[in-house]
This record gives C-alpha cells, sequence and structure tokens, in this order.
C-alpha cells in the first residue's frame, strides 16, 4: 500500500545521497549544525567589529577599511539577523531536534524525510541570500533584525536599503518558509512516530520542547511570512501598508496613509513566540543534562511540561510590551503587561525544578553539566531584568537603551548559545562516536561564562544611564563621555571571550577524529538515544523498534541493579 | 499499488513497526496537510489582519463595488463551492477505489477552480482598467479617470489590501488546481501546464498583470516535477483525501475574502 520509498531502510549510496542530498535525519541533523556553526562565526565576527568601532571610531581595521556610522548599523542588522535566525533558530531545534527527537522516540525517521532534506536546503539558500546582502551595492541595510518601516519600506532611505534590503527580506521569507516545513514535520514525528509505549507523558524534557517549539514556529513564522511578503509589496510595488506620508530632502514620496505600527504588531506577533522558539530547545537540554549528571529524576517533570506549554501559549499573548512606546493605550499597556509577568510564573517552576533537581544530587561536573548549569544561571540573571521591561513605566526609561541589550543577550542570546554547547558536549559522543576533551571543556566554560557576564552585565547600568542601543559614535557625545572606561571594559571582555572560542572549536573537531572512542552510553543516560550503538545505523536502532517501559528520567531507583533504569528495560519494575 | 483503496488499519504511518496510536488515529500525511493548514490560516489571518487594521484606521473607507461586481463575485463563489463538491465526490471516488471516477471528479474540480481564477482575473483586468491599480502595477494609474482611479490616488490602502489579499488567494487556488492536476495526472500533467504557460505569457498583453502572473505556472512546473521525481509513484485515497483538504480549505479562506473585501465594500445608494 502506502509502501513509502523514503522509508525503505536500506542506507543511500554514493557520496551525495549520503552526505549532500540525504534523507537521513541524522544527516540533516549535522548539515544543519555546520551551517549554524558558520553562521555563529559570521555572527561574532561582526559584533567584534561593532565592539571595536564604538570604542575606537577611526580606527582602520584590517579587511573592513574605517567603520563609517551606517557600516554600524549595516553589522548590527546583519549580526542580530545571523544569530537570531540562522543559529539560535537552527542549531538547537534544526541541528540537535532533527537528529535526536527522532532517536528519543524511537522512530527510524523524521515523518517526511524528502521534506526535512528540502528544509534544509531552504534554510542554506536563505543563508547564502542574506550573506549576498554584504556583497551588493549600497551593502547590508541598517533596519536592524527588527526592520522597522519606515526605514525598512523605503528604497531611498539609506545605503543598504536599497538591493541589500530586499535580499534581507527575501532571505526571511525564505527562512519562513524553511522553518514551516521544518516544524510540520517535528509535530507530525512527535503526534505520529512514538514507539510503543512512548507515551506523551513518558517523553524526554528534550523531545517536548522540540515539539513546543515547532508548534510555536508553525504559527509564528505564517504571520512573519505575510508581514515580509507586504513589505516587499512597499518596497517595490509602491503600496502603503506600512508607509505614512514621508518627506524625504524635501521631497514628497509617493507613499501615502499607511502605518509602521501594523509591521510592529505583525512582526512582534511573531517576534515574541521567536525568543521562546530559540530558548525552549535550551530549556529542554538543560533538564536532560540536570537530570543524567545529578544522577536524579529531573524535580515535577509534568509541571516542566505544562509550564513549557504555559510558555508556549501565554508567548502568543504578549507581543505588545514590545511596542510600549508606539503611543499605546495606556489600557492595552496594562494588559499587555500582566500578562507579561504572568511569563514569570511558569519561567520560575521550571527555575526552582532544575534547583530542585541539583539538590542532594550525586553531582557529575562533566562540560555538559556545567553548561546546564551555566544555563539556569544565564536564564536566571536575564529573566530578573524581564519583570523591569515589562513594566511600561519603566519602559519609558529604558526602552532602546543598552539595558534591553544586555537583557536579551543574556536570556536569549548567550543562554540560547549555553543550551546549543551543553547539547553539543553532550551529545558529541552519540553523534561522533568520540568523547570531547573535559579539560579544554572546562576551560571554554569558565572562560565563556565569566566574559558573558563581563560584557552583558554592566550594560545594564549603560542602559541606565542612558546609553542608547543601536547608536554607533556614542564617544563623541558628552553625556555619554563618563561611559567610556566601562564600555573599553566590554569589548575588552569580548575580545577575551570571542577569542576562547577558538578552544571549542579546536576541542570540536580535535575530537571529531582523534578523541577517545566513546561508549554506547558514557553519560550512563536512560533515554532511548543511548540504547543504539554510537553512531547509530542508518534506521536508527538497527532494524527493531524499541519498546519502552519506563519514563525518561529514573535515576538513582532503589533496588535496581545499577543506578538507573533505561527507557527500553523490561526487566526492572518501573519505580514511578 | 494498482488499485487506490484505503485501508486504514494496515497502515497508519507508512512505516513498518510497532507504534504509538497516532493522534485521532490519522496517518501522517494527513496530519501534515492540517499542520500546514493551520499555519497557512495564521498567514492569511495576518493578511485579514492588515487588511482590518487599514480599513479600521481608514476614515472613511471606500465602498465602491457596483452589482456587477458583486454579482461576478457571486458567480465566483458559486464555482468555488461547486468545486468542493466535486472534490468530496472525488474523495469518495478513490476511496471506492474507483479510479476512472476519481481522475473525472478531480477533472470537474480543477475546471471550476480554472473557472474560478479566468473570472478573477478577467474582473482585475475591468477594475484596473477602470484606474484601481498600485503603482507597482505596469499599466500607470493616471491612464484612467473616474471614481477607481480617485480612489487609488487618495486611498492607497484599497487596492493594495483588494490585490494584495485576493493575489494570496488566487496564487492558492492556482497550487490547488495544479495539485490536483498532479495527483490526477501525474507527469502528463506537467506538459499541459507548460503549453498554457507559454501560450498564457504570448497571449495576454504586456501590460496586463497577467502577463506577469502567469510565471506561477512555470513554478508551479518546476515544483511538480522535482516532486514527481522525488516521489515517483501513484497516489492513492489518501493522497486525493489530503489534496482535498487543502482544496477545501482554499475555499473556506474565500469565504471569509468575498464578505469582507467585497460585499462590505458595495457601493451604498
Ligand atoms: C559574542 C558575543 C556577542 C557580542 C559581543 C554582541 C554584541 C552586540 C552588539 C555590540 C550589539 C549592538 C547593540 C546596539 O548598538 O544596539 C548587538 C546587537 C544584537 N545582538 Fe549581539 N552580541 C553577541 C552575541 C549575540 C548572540 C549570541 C545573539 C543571539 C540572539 C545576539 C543577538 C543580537 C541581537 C538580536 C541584536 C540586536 C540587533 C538590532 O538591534 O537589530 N548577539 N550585539
Ligand atoms: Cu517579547
Amino acid at each position: 500500500m502506502v509502501a513509502q520509498d523514503a522509508h525503505a531502510h536500506s542506507a543511500p549510496q554514493g557520496f551525495i545521497r549520503k552526505y549532500i542530498f540525504s534523507l537521513d535525519h541524522k544527516v540533516i541533523g549535522l548539515q544543519y549544525f555546520f551551517l549554524a556553526l558558520t553562521a555563529v562565526f559570521v555572527g561574532m565576527f561582526l559584533s567584534l567589529l561593532m565592539r571595536i568601532h564604538m570604542i575606537w571610531p577611526g580606527v582602520s581595521l584590517p579587511l573592513v577599511g574605517e567603520i563609517k556610522p551606517e557600516t554600524y548599523l549595516s553589522l548590527l542588522t546583519m549580526h542580530g539577523t545571523i544569530m537570531v535566525f540562522f543559529v539560535l533558530t537552527t542549531a538547537p531545534q534544526g541541528g540537535f531536534g532533527n537528529y535526536v527527537l527522532p532517536i528519543q522516540i524511537g522512530a527510524p525517521d523524521m515523518a517526511f524525510p524528502v521534506l526535512n532534506m528540502l528544509s534544509f536546503w531552504t534554510t542554506f539558500v536563505g543563508f547564502v541570500v542574506i550573506i549576498a546582502a554584504f556583497f551588493v551595492s549600497g551593502g547590508a541595510p541598517l533596519h536592524g533584525w527588527t526592520g522597522y518601516p519606515p526605514l525598512s519600506a523605503l528604497q531611498s532611505a539609506g545605503p543598504g536599503e536599497g538591493l541589500g534590503a530586499d535580499l534581507w527580506i527575501t532571505s526571511i521569507a525564505i527562512f519562513c518558509v524553511a522553518s514551516l516545513m521544518g516544524a510540520l514535520n517535528f509535530i507530525t514525528t512527535t503526534l505520529d512516530l512514538r514507539a510503543k509505549g512512548m507515551t506523551m507523558m513518558r517523553m524526554p524534557l528534550t523531545v517536548w520542547s522540540w515539539f513546543i517549539t515547532a508548534i510555536l514556529g508553525l504559527l509564528a513564522f505564517g504571520v512573519l511570512l505575510s508581514a515580509g511578503i507586504l513589505l516587499l509589496m512597499d518596497r517595490n510595488l509602491g503600496t502603503s501598508f506600512y508607509v505614512p506620508l514621508v518627506v524625504v530632502n524635501g521631497q514628497v514620496l509617493g507613499h501615502k496613509g499607511g502605518s509602521p505600527l501594523l509591521w510592529q504588531h505583525l512582526f512582534w506577533f511573531f517576534g515574541h513566540p521567536e525568543v521562546y522558539i530559540a530558548i525552549l530547545p535550551g530549556m529542554g537540554v538543560a533538564s536532560q543534562v540536570l537530570s543524567t549528571l545529578a544522577r536524579k529524576p529531573i524535580f515535577g517533570y509534568k509541571a516542566m511540561v505544562y509550564a513549557m506549554l504555559g510558555i508556549g501559549f501565554l508567548g502568543f499573548m504578549v507581543w505588545g510590551h514590545h511596542m510600549f512606546m508606539s503611543g499605546m493605550s495606556p489600557y492595552s499597556a496594562f494588559a499587555f503587561s500582566i500578562l507579561t509577568m504572568c511569563i514569570g510564573v511558569p519561567s520560575a517552576i521550571k527555575t526552582f525544578n532544575w534547583l530542585g533537581t541539583l539538590y542532594k544530587g550525586r553531582i557529575r561536573f562533566h562540560t555538559p553539566m556545567l553548561y546546564a548549569i551555566g544555563f539556569v544561571s544565564l536564564f536566571v540573571s536575564g529573566g530578573l531584568s524581564g519583570p523591569f521591561l515589562a513594566q511600561p513605566v519603566l519602559d519609558i526609561q529604558l526602552h532602546d537603551t543598552y539595558f534591553v541589550v544586555g537583557h536579551f543577550h543574556l536570556i536569549m542570546g548567550v543562554a540560547a548559545i549555553f543550551g546549543i554547547f551543553a547539547a553539543t558536549y553532550y551529545w558529541f559522543p552519540k553523534m561522533f562516536g568520540r568523547m570531547m576533551n573535559e579539560t579544554l571543556g572546562r576551560i571554554h566554560f569558565f572562560i565563556t561564562l565569566a566574559g558573558t557576564y563581563a560584557i552583558f552585565m554592566p550594560m545594564h547600568y549603560l542602559g541606565m544611564a542612558g546609553q542608547t542601543r543601536r547608536y554607533s559614535q556614542f564617544t563623541e557625545v558628552a553625556y555619554q563621555a563618563k561611559l567610556i572606561p566601562l564600555q573599553t571594559f566590554i569589548t575588552v571582555a569580548a575580545i577575551i571571550t570571542i577569542s576562547a572560542q577558538i578552544i571549542f572549536v579546536i576541542n570540536l573537531f580535535w575530537s571529531m577524529f582523534k578523541g577517545p572512542k566513546a561508549s554506547d552510553n558514557p553519560w550512563e543516560a536512560t533515554t532511548l538515544e543511548w540504547t543504539t550503538t554510537t553512531p547509530p545505523p542508518h534506521d536508527n536502532f538497527g532494524g527493531v523498534t524499541p519498546v519502552v517501559y519506563h519514563g525518561p528520567y529514573e535515576y538513582g531507583v532503589p533496588g535496581a541493579p545499577r543506578d538507573f533504569v533505561m527507557q527500553n528495560d523490561p526487566a526492572t519494575v518501573s519505580a514511578h | 499499488m494498482a488499485d487506490a483503496t484505503l485501508q486504514h488499519d494496515t497502515v497508519q504511518h507508512g512505516v513498518p513497526g510497532a507504534y504509538e496510536a497516532p493522534l485521532f488515529g490519522a496517518y501522517s500525511k494527513k496530519v501534515g496537510m492540517w499542520l500546514f493548514l493551520a499555519s497557512d490560516s495564521l498567514t492569511f489571518g495576518a493578511l485579514l489582519f492588515a487588511f482590518s487594521y487599514n480599513r479600521l484606521y481608514t476614515i472613511p473607507w471606500p465602498t465602491p463595488f457596483h452589482a456587477e461586481s458583486i454579482a461576478n463575485a457571486t458567480i465566483m463563489t458559486a464555482c468555488l463551492l461547486s468545486s468542493s463538491l466535486t472534490m468530496v465526490m472525488a474523495v469518495f471516488a478513490a476511496q471506492r477505489g474507483d479510479r476512472a471516477w476519481t481522475r473525472n471528479w478531480l477533472l470537474a474540480t480543477m475546471v471550476f477552480g480554472t473557472a474560478f481564477i479566468v473570472l478573477h482575473g478577467m474582473e482585475w483586468s475591468k477594475l484596473i482598467g477602470e484606474g484601481l491599480t498600485i503603482p507597482g502595477f505596469p499599466k500607470p494609474p493616471s491612464a484612467a479617470t473616474g471614481e477607481l482611479a480617485d480612489i487609488s490616488k487618495n486611498v492607497p490602502q484599497f487596492p493594495a489590501t483588494f490585490f494584495g489579499l485576493t493575489a494570496m488567494h488566487m496564487l492558492h487556488v492556482t497550487i490547488g488546481v495544479i495539485y490536483l492536476g498532479v495527483v490526477a495526472f501525474r507527469k502528463w500533467f506537467l506538459p499541459i501546464l507548460g503549453v498554457l504557460w507559454i501560450a498564457g505569457y504570448l497571449l495576454i498583453p504586456a501590460d496586463n498583470v497577467f502577463h506577469y502572473g502567469i510565471h506561477a505556472l512555470l513554478l508551479g512546473l518546476i515544483v511538480g516535477a522535482v516532486i514527481l521525481y522525488l516521489k515517483p509513484k501513484d497516489y492513492d485515497a489518501h493522497d486525493v483525501e489530503v489534496s482535498g483538504l487543502y482544496w477545501h480549505f482554499v475555499d473556506l479562506v474565500w469565504m471569509f475574502i468575498f464578505p469582507l473585501v467585497y460585499l462590505m465594500s458595495t457601493k451604498i445608494q
């Protein structure tokens, strides 16, 4: 009957079918991972240029020359966009989700392998298109990752707002399509391909997090796609969805009657869920690693699931907190403010459950564990400034200052990056069959953790002192002169932290080829990916479908022969 | 594989093995289509939001559509409704295993869909000729005078939302017709598409938007060819049912657009 050819599980032959246009979710996961790795280095390099320019505005850099104020805006636009879309949305979900989710639920592959392949290659095209924006005449766009009109809607608004901005929007639209394909695949796989006994409430929290992330993606990216299409129409067909009557250099442009606020609504209806798309997989990984390496069941599994569902649900109702300063009615602002602070509740539940998991655990401080703890730390540090920003009154002062930059880098940016690091160190043995070096891992961790706090904590003070965001030459502004030492400190910290990432790269590639061989279950974990060989065979379980008898976090089980019970272990009676 | 009967119990996933029962007993392809429709309704939802947003703060919102336009749009609506009926018949035929009638009903659905597109295209051309345009269209807005031309000049939101929404919907109907064509006729449908594309491009004058819009067919041709290359198989009752879901959805979207864009902009005497 429906003999799906893609599921015929003979391994594909030939280099191209095996590594380039592969249908195997594991290969596709690695492709996503390496794409994100490339993107993160581009993004980091751009941030380095920005930081250097802030302190030494006139300095001429090798390769790039002197950075002009508009170049600074291009750098920050591309930095933000690449980081948010091609790193934080790509690596945790497309990369690790793709690789691990099917194995963790006992499936041989994704539900739609062809769609999976298309989704990766579409993402790849999106990346190429956005990088191309650097090289067209006028250069990369200036409008920030949020792309607010009228700046983003007018061809004549500045250098980079010509072809560069068109490429930027096109890239985002392509990315939306790719993410929709991916999201659809993740949800269907989770719903339909769980092995016998893998009930929803026995799924590892990582699976839950990818599943919920996919739902958010499915609902959010469609809206951004529409918003982007309308923006393209404004730019190229002369419509005025987002543009009111504009006068540039004394010249009246042909637009009339549109509203920039429409874009803000559509963008942030996508944008706020997007930050959860970035962070939820990190939460899943943190839960997984904390429980495994503290040798304790996760504290409050069901609470964790409901908290994630709650965060996802509320995430769609708070977009207005990005718009307090755009003339919003105080009543709406009040509603958005209350709803935003409601998200603090499930977030706090998760935080306390992570701490509860660690409490009295027999903690094994392997590198993934360090990163998982670092994730919790950053999540708390970044999260605490959230309720401040959620106050419309305080936001008048803090909006568009470095306070916001510090806040979102801690909670969304680097916390999610720590989730990716935790996932990399944790699943590397399964993916490449070798262990990563622990010493290098620890050095990398401590420099990165300290560096992150050194960069982003002082930004809160800068913001309170009135340093505005997206501002290139503050050294020439009198009232900000006193902030120069702090800014210099941040730049030095950034240079050190970014350099330290070389340790990670060396560790990654060295271990890939020279690391000690990994056993099938080096962390003594319980979930299904550790029951199969390392690296897993083409169909994940060598022709059998596992049967699941236990929940995902049965550590320290009394009476069990070992201190943990694998999910597919039929012999031991479930303690839970 | 020869007959297209539906065997719900033997194959749920298309993957052999022992699995948890899927949600609502739906097989993967169906779940996938439902999910796509969920996201697509958000895509349309955003456009409808943009429309409503503009409409609410633009006072007064023009209401130029004559009885003639409404009559035309009503016929279009009837086409789509009938096509949903024939689609249901196609699904029934497929579930019976009746390949000939599956194909006939699908063809009927495609004919109704095409009639919708052609009527819609003529309506567009007429409105554009009377001056309802956006600046990016090939015919300059100054080419016409009259009420619609004034609207285009004074309330550019009106033509922008009208053409934006209906173009997106027309694109969906076009994709739907191609989709059904591929399901019903597989690779035999591609040359037909190619001929239609070239003929359309040559016959439609260059100052008409559809001279450019016709390239959607080329795109459909390429995508269809890729999909047929990747999945060179007969389509079965599942596939017909899934394509039906898509078709009904496109139909449903029109049931929002028709009242919002047409009926609520009828000329008030
Ligand atoms: C190596 C560490 C990083 C450094 C030193 C850094 C630095 C910066 C700087 C200087 C800005 C410009 C602030 C302004 O002028 O307004 C910025 C903006 C931004 N960064 Fe980072 N960043 C880093 C990592 C990340 C990561 C991991 C993300 C992932 C989310 C990220 C996302 C963003 C976003 C979204 C913006 C806003 C861009 C905009 O205003 O449109 N950054 N970053
Ligand atoms: Cu938000």
